[in-house]
């Protein structure tokens, strides 16, 4: 009973392991036999010496063992600098304001500021929205220029020089030319639902929660999704690479022309001619509905462009 | 001391994390393990922010009618605002560095045929090895003729 | 004041830079428009930059503007700041940055291919908006979002070169920068969270309420540590900096000068407004940051020359001398003092000029040996490019500290800033150890590249690489000659210089 007991954990342990179950009378591969030690080690470059040097056994021990040695060593260092950082960071938090206090040092006046007048000086409902598209835009056009930047290294990595490669090595993830009718049925109800949904996110970005950023992912998925069900091909025909640079570019453009007439507005105390709206209506908030609508396209297009590159290796 | 990182356990588990992704991004020789880690650094950071944002008894900083057509705002009824916008520059960011890196990532397996960095560089060192001692043939043969 | 014009460069300066960007993708791939259309922006930058250097300095008033981006005051919206710190800063990267694409023009369109080359000036432009913006921003959180621009189309001109080793070593870069992204990225949370602002004046103040009270002290340090180790990561500080090397010694040579002059210049300038502006030299000596600068920066002086000794790959070479030109620049840091601060600031400008120059040289020289980037191979390439050949020289005569030439100036500024500090014998020492250090490097490059290789008997060895070089260009020329005289220039005339950037630091 108890050898059975313990035949069975020995098969489960090993099918834990993945070695696969393995019965009692199999034949174990006889080992390989040990290695010679390392001075007696046939090897060209010390094979003319009767006895090597202390040196040279040095050198000749340090060129067997001197990565692994490295790289316990390494791991040593790197897990040790770890539990430093994070003990140094644990104290650092017992340390800091306490959690979801309202008299924290973070809940000042620009605080204040931000939801008080928040609604009267942006004209957005939602205040997210008016703090990064208007009190605080230039950070928002430095995190679409980042996203800008990341697009077009990947095109310039992945795009135009790998096309020439791809008919010779077939980077396929799948066969897109197989009919799947269950995919293409559930694309074709989904993928209008989809994109309603990824513009209402976008357009209600100023107010409720949502905006550009979310709601151009939401759209990317929807051409995702279209390229897995009808094949890159059929997405390619609206939405190629040239179209992609030139939407990305104009959007990106509108999103500067725009914010630089506001940034350069209001540095010089000028009038600025963009109508702030009522506060909750869909035509409101003055630039943050077309900006929302920019960042949605930019985003949009950037993912799906991201997905197409790294399955395709073209787009 | 205890009782204080009880207090910010949010934050607490944040810096963990922090610590999680930090010591993946050293210790995995896979670098698409590394990115994994990085992105559990990014998120770590996210988590930081949505728990320095909360103020309790707060709600989500969406103005809120008050009924007679105008609109709630009083500071003491919304959260911080400041953090949500800052974890979004947060995830574009992450977004795109992790595309990046994959696509180099890519290029590296490409070239090499592996994920792993360090044995790139000694593949790299291998082949320049050869290079320069076929290099120093053909100079020689060149001067001796 | 100064006029409404000059009021806006700062800004008229990065809009411009960025919509270039923007729209070279979408411009014509023919007659190299996209990269002309680079050099033409960031001449006309240039130009704006000195006007508004002109505009900040000729009243004879230590100038200093803030200026918000949008219509809401300073704790509310964003804000850049300018002075002329700032804008000699400015006017130096331009110029730099301009020269660099310039003197490897021809280069550029060897190593890269007509796509890349596209997709590289749009980097090119990012990066030096990001750089402006780096020098001009005061907050925070846009410093970061910039130091992101930075990093990635940092790392993406080290693999516009194709090939393995291009690859292998921007991924590494990059693996790096993140790690030191994510650590400012922890930091700036912890110091939102401690001060409740993101810009840097009034930041200033909430920490100087930290410290006064000592409620938060401790977290104020460790959030100090975090992002000076992040900047010291991504701008090369000596045990942080093996990625460099790499980086900076395989890609093609516009990327080298533009990575080596620039891109670490920008960190650099960033730690530099975190101790000045946010923390303020008197709390950053109380939190024993400054002594821990000092300490790698010495470290830097010296370790980085010992590696580039044993280098023989002229590139990887001056990519190290990188390292110990970095550490000068955090020793200046490290005096913590106004005088120190100003020595420092010049050592960035004369490094940003000159690195480029040695690329520049050595990009020229190794292109009249056939493509060989080895040492050894560069003999006699003086008397096939004679441009370059002076570059190589000047420039290593520059790092030695060879009177008259740009590295004197700035080495006899720190050495005149470090004489009130306790530390003045270790500075000292390490600034001799490390011109001798140079000197055993650059002066044997100097005299190989100088041996006339012709054999006794008068044949020429090397007969077969005068025929296979291209002559330099006229383009080429003229930059070499433009970077000659701006070493001479500062070498000569750095005392007005530093009483400039002294001004600047005062109202900084």
């Amino acid at each position: 009973m108890n050898e059975e007991l313990k035949l069975i954990w020995k098969n489960f342990f090993n099918w834990v392991m993945g070695n696969g179950p393995r019965p009692e009378n199999e034949v174990v591969p006889p080992e390989p036999p040990p290695d010679l030690p390392f001075t007696q080690k046939p090897k060209d470059k010390y094979s003319r010496f009767h006895e090597a040097t202390l040196k040279e056994r040095y050198d000749q021990w340090l060129e067997i063992h001197g990565l692994h040695i490295f790289s316990i060593l390494y791991a040593g260092l790197s897990i040790l600098t770890c539990v430093v950082i994070v003990a140094l960071l644990l104290a650092t938090v017992s340390e800091l304001p306490p959690f979801g206090d309202e008299n924290n040092p973070a809940n000042n006046v620009v605080i204040m500021r931000y939801v008080e007048n928040g609604g009267d000086e942006t004209g957005a409902q939602n205040i997210v929205a008016g703090l990064i598209l208007d009190y605080r835009a230039f950070d928002t056009f430095g995190e679409s220029a980042v996203l800008f930047t990341a697009a077009v290294s990947v095109l310039m990595l992945l795009g135009a020089s790998r096309r020439n490669k791809k008919s010779k090595q077939k980077f396929l993830l799948r066969p897109h030319s197989l009919d799947e009718p269950i995919l293409r049925g559930v694309a074709s109800l989904s993928i209008p639902a989809i994109l309603m949904l990824g513009c209402v996110v976008v357009i209600n970005g100023h107010l409720s929660p949502g905006g550009g950023f979310s709601g151009g992912a939401i759209l990317s998925t929807a051409l995702i999704l279209a390229a897995n069900a009808y094949g890159f091909g059929r997405v390619h025909e609206f939405f190629n690479e040239r179209t992609f640079i030139i939407s990305s570019s104009t959007a990106l453009m509108i999103y500067a022309v725009s914010k630089g007439y506001s940034f350069f507005t209001g540095a010089n105390n000028l009038h600025s001619i963009i109508p702030k709206g009522t506060i909750g209506n869909i035509l409101s908030a003055g630039l943050i509905l077309p900006l929302n609508i920019c960042v949605g396209l930019i985003v949009a297009g950037t993912l799906y462009a991201f997905y197409a590159l790294f399955s395709e290796g073209d787009f | 001391m205890l009782e204080k990182i009880l207090l910010n356990h949010y934050e607490a588990a944040a810096v963990i994390l922090s610590g999680i992704g930090l010591t993946n991004l050293l210790l995995q020789r896979n670098l698409i393990k590394k990115i994994i880690g990085l992105n559990i650094m990014d998120t770590a950071v996210y988590l930081f922010l949505a728990a320095k944002g909360y103020v309790e008894g707060r709600a989500a900083p969406i103005l809120i009618e008050n009924g007679s057509g105008g609109w709630l705002n009083s500071s003491s009824l919304y959260v911080n605002p400041v953090p949500a916008g800052l974890v979004l520059t947060g995830i574009v960011v992450s977004v795109s560095v992790t595309a990046f890196a994959l696509a180099l990532t890519l290029k590296l397996y490409e070239n090499y045929g592996t994920l792993n960095i360090d044995e790139a560089l000694l593949k790299m060192t291998e082949e320049q090895e050869e290079l320069e001692t076929t290099i120093e043939e053909a100079e020689e043969d060149v001067l001796s003729s | 004041m100064i006029n409404s014009f000059a009021y806006n460069i700062p800004f008229i300066s990065i809009f411009l830079l960025m919509t270039a960007a923007i729209i070279t993708p979408v411009l014509p791939k023919k007659n190299r428009l996209p990269e002309k259309l680079s050099c033409y922006v960031i001449g006309t930058v240039a130009i704006l930059s000195a006007y508004l250097l002109y505009s900040l300095t000729s009243s004879g008033q230590n100038l200093a503007f803030n200026f918000p981006m949008g219509h809401f005051p300073a704790p509310w919206g964003n804000e850049l700041r300018a002075g002329p710190l700032e804008a000699v800063l400015a006017l130096v990267f331009c110029v730099s940055m301009l020269l660099s694409l310039t003197g490897n023009f021809a280069s550029t369109a060897e190593d890269i291919a007509p796509n890349r080359r596209q997709i590289f000036c749009v980097l090119v432009n990012l990066l030096t908006a990001s750089l402006l913006a780096l020098t001009y921003t005061n907050d925070l959180f846009t410093a970061y979002v910039f130091i992101e621009i930075n990093t990635i189309a940092a790392c993406a001109i080290v693999a516009v070169k194709e090939g393995a080793e291009t690859t292998r070593a921007a991924l590494r870069y990059l693996i790096m920068s993140l790690v030191g992204s994510g650590l400012v990225m922890i930091a700036i949370c912890l110091l939102y969270d401690l001060t409740g602002h993101l810009l840097m004046q009034h930041m200033h103040e909430a920490i100087k309420v930290i410290v006064a009270t000592k409620k938060y002290l401790m977290p104020l340090t460790v959030s100090l540590a975090l992002i000076t180790v992040g900047l010291a990561i991504k701008s090369a500080l000596y045990p942080f900096a093996s990625w460099l090397p790499d980086a900076h010694g395989s890609s093609t040579n516009a990327s080298s000068a533009i990575l080596s002059g620039l891109v670490l210049k920008g960190h650099i300038f960033t730690i530099i407004k975190i101790f000045y502006r946010v923390f303020g030299l008197d709390v950053i000596h109380l939190l024993r940051m400054d002594t821990a600068i000092f300490i790698l920066g010495i470290a830097a002086m010296i370790m980085g020359s010992v590696h580039a000794l044993r280098q023989t790959n002229v590139k990887k070479m001056i990519a190290w001398s990188s390292v110990a030109q970095v550490g000068y620049i955090f020793l200046g840091v490290g005096l913590n003092t106004t005088a120190g601060i100003a020595a420092a600031c010049l050592h960035i400008i004369v490094h940003a000029c000159i690195k480029p120059m040695l690329f520049t040289a050595a990009g020229g020289l190794s292109n009249a040996a056939g493509h060989k980037k080895g040492l050894h191979s560069l003999m006699g390439t003086f008397y096939v490019n004679r441009w370059a050949g002076l570059g190589l020289t000047a420039g290593a005569f520059s790092m030695m500290g060879i009177p008259a030439f740009a590295g004197f100036a700035s080495k006899l500024s720190l050495t005149l800033a470090s004489f009130d500090h306790p530390f003045i014998i270790f500075s000292l020492a390490a600034l001799a150890t490390s011109s001798v250090l140079n000197a055993l490097y650059y002066v044997p490059a100097v005299i190989v590249v100088l041996t006339h290789t012709r054999l006794p008997d008068g044949q020429d060895k090397d007969a077969h690489k005068n025929f296979t070089a291209p002559a330099p260009t006229n383009l080429y020329k003229i930059s070499m000659f433009i970077f000659l005289a701006l070493n001479f220039y500062l070498g000569l005339f750095c005392v007005p210089l530093l009483r400039l950037i002294t001004r600047g630091v005062n109202v900084f």
